[in-house]
């Protein structure tokens, strides 16, 4: 029996039970759906991390207190935080032990209220120098940064991120106006581009003096030397000598902390590139995670069109009798029952594509739970799905059609 | 095809069933020769082997013992496969419960086993099967499914069904055993006109001894054993039967 003819026995037999066909076919559909959907917002997620630290360059290294193990920047500081200081951070621009290094940035964090006029909002705000948005990569879209003079006299003057601008003013343009941090009066000198990200969002941050953020926010104490930091952002001065300027930051600060051989570090360095692989890892694991959330409902679908098959072969066992005895061959009678397993599961597979396609099209961009959700559509997924859909009747269909194949003739023709 | 052979020849044909631990043997060594244009009835007791006997002919069993030869071959110790061909290419098989696909048209059902002998595109399928039914006088049923048939007009798509590859031998296991009086009568001369108008060897199993004497030679079965073989009644009452043997080239 030629292909299309066995194409046509196969889809008149599905055809003439097409609500049970459909229910099968609904499992695939959902399996399929899923496994393209999920696939999306994990691929989506990967994509948005990674440009969003690539976007902040390769060149920067995040030196942090605390021998603790790689925490990313975005989870903030923590940690025994009083081993890195103020000036470490200006150790480690040393040009005679640290030539690799271009500049220092260290920061430092805060939380609280902002107020200006009746708006208010809780800010995660950063204490920072001037060096900071050029770490950071980021740039001023009005006003001025955070100069060294400002570090220097503890002044009250902020930087506001676009969104925690409009939150506080609104429209209008906050440069020169005065807000409250904490109670303290602060005049606004800046306000950064939007960067518009999911991650590292510095839209709703703020930024202060270093020294204001320890001395009027934070009430710390001391001189401003052995004010300690809760990160240092370091940019290497190009991307090929980071690995050079890691193990030349990590000498300096040996040194400082005045280090034993064989004492361990009390501080972490965080490349670019480690903070990438670490998250593509975890992203991916997230990917892998989803995807077998996705695949077992597709195994379901599968089992299912197992099923259904089975109980097709025992109902038409009188039918594949008569077929036998008119001349098919058991392999005839065993490509109908695969050929119709597999129409069903790359049917199914089609339109699972189809709305998987759309549930990650028109979910992107969406916003669930304060996240906004980002899509990313491969091909290769679809592809991959539609393949393993085909794989998926070929596996669940084979041994009931092995089964209708291997009826007696006489037997089946004697079945009512 | 010449006709040289004998449809059907068979030598010491035996078929042993394994019953739990005791073997029966629905057919004892049979020997039984077929011509070309003969018309045969197989009767017998329920049990007797006739049906094993159509099996065997229809090429859906094979013999534990002996040699089957068909159109003058050995098709005795052929594959499942082999057989299958044979099927589609020289037998026509009438059932007693018509075995039409009930989903299908009676034009679909008379196509089907040219879909498996293979071959013959759509339009040379649909030819054949609307000579088949033209034949059997179903040429406006085409498009009617079993369940809008009445019983003998169902048989009769199964003869066409069974005509449709033109095999020179058509099996039929009990073609009237569903049929009222009417409609028996009906497939009855069907039969015999396949084989009176178109020279076709035609086999029938069959109880009644009223269908077995419209044949020409009654083949008696009892115990796995042919215990009569004789001309039939039409035959004896019409004189010397015409001559029952090849009509070399006649009917391809």
């Amino acid at each position: 029996m030629g292909f299309g003819l066995l194409f046509s026995t196969a889809l008149g037999s599905l055809g003439s039970n097409k609500l049970r066909a459909s229910l099968t076919l609904l499992g695939i559909v959902i399996g399929v759906s899923s496994v393209i959907a999920m696939m999306a917002v994990g691929r989506g997620a990967q994509v948005s991390v990674t440009a969003r630290i690539s976007e902040l360059g390769t060149e920067l290294i995040t030196v942090r207190p605390g021998a603790q193990a790689l925490r990313f920047a975005f989870f903030g500081g923590g940690g025994n935080s009083d081993v890195l200081s103020f000036s470490d951070a200006y150790a480690l621009e040393d040009d005679v032990f640290a030539p690799d290094v271009r500049l220092a940035a260290p920061e430092n964090s805060f939380s609280g209220t902002a107020q200006a006029g009746r708006e208010n909002t809780f800010v995660n705000g950063v204490g920072v120098t001037a060096e900071y948005l050029e770490a950071r990569n980021l740039e001023i879209a009005s006003g001025r940064n955070i100069s060294n003079a400002d570090v220097l006299n503890i002044s009250l003057v902020a930087v506001l991120g676009s969104e925690t601008s409009e939150r506080l003013f609104g429209q209008r343009d906050p440069v020169g106006a005065t807000m409250k941090i904490q109670g303290r009066e602060f005049t606004v000198v800046g306000v950064l581009k939007s960067q518009q990200g999911t991650i590292f969002n510095p839209d709703n941050s703020l930024l202060v003096p270093i020294t204001t953020a320890h001395y009027r926010l934070n009430n710390g104490k001391g001189p401003i030397d052995l004010m300690p930091v809760s990160s240092i952002n370091v940019l290497a001065r190009g991307e090929k000598v980071v690995d050079d300027a890691r193990t030349e930051i990590s000498t300096v600060l040996r040194l400082r902390h005045k280090l034993g051989a064989g004492d361990e570090d009390d501080f972490s360095i965080t490349t670019q590139q480690d903070t990438i692989e670490t998250l593509e890892g975890t992203q991916g694991t997230f990917v892998i995670l989803l995807g077998s959330i996705a695949g077992i409902s597709l195994l379901v679908g599968g089992i299912g069109v197992m099923n259904i098959m089975l109980v097709s072969v025992t109902e038409r066992t009188r039918e594949i009798g008569i077929r036998r005895a008119v001349g098919a061959k058991r392999r005839d009678i065993m490509l109908q029952f695969v050929t119709e397993a597999v129409l069903m599961t790359f049917g199914g597979g089609v339109l699972g594509v189809a709305a998987g396609w759309a549930i990650a099209y028109f979910g992107d961009g969406a916003t669930v739970a304060g996240d906004v959700i980002e899509t990313v559509i491969e091909t290769e997924i679809a592809i991959m799905a539609l393949g393993v859909s085909v794989a998926v009747g070929l596996f669940f269909g084979i041994y009931p059609a092995i089964r209708a194949a291997s009826l007696d003739p006489i037997e089946a023709l004697r079945h009512e | 095809m010449t006709h040289d052979a004998p449809v059907i020849e068979l030598i010491g044909v035996t078929r042993e069933f394994q019953v739990g631990s005791q073997v029966v043997k629905a057919l004892d060594g049979i020997d039984l020769t077929i011509n070309y244009g003969e018309m045969v009835a197989i009767t017998g007791p329920s049990g007797s082997g006739k049906s094993t006997l159509m099996n065997t002919l229809g090429c859906l069993d094979t013999p534990t013992a002996g040699t089957f030869f068909l159109n003058g071959n050995d098709v005795s110790g052929l594959s499942d496969d082999q057989l299958a061909e044979i099927r589609s290419r020289q037998l026509g098989f009438v059932f007693q419960s018509y075995n039409l696909l009930p989903r299908e048209t009676a034009l679909a059902n008379v196509e089907l086993p040219l879909k498996y002998a293979g071959g013959f595109n759509r339009r040379a399928r649909w030819e054949a099967a609307r000579r088949a039914l033209d034949r059997v006088g179903l040429d406006h049923r085409y498009d009617h499914k079993p369940v809008q048939l009445s019983g003998g007009e169902q048989q009769r798509v199964g003869i066409a069904r069974a005509l449709v590859i033109n095999p020179d031998l058509i099996l039929a296991d009990e073609p009237t055993g569903n049929l009222d009086t009417k409609s028996s009568r009906e497939v009855i001369s069907m039969l015999r006109s396949l084989n009176d108008d178109d020279g076709k060897t035609i086999v029938i199993v069959t109880h009644d001894p009223e269908i077995a004497e419209a044949t020409k030679r009654v083949v008696t079965f009892r115990d796995g054993r042919i215990v009569g073989d004789r001309p039939s009644e039409r035959v004896l009452s019409t004189g010397p039967a015409e001559p029952a043997g090849p009509r070399s080239g006649e009917t391809e």
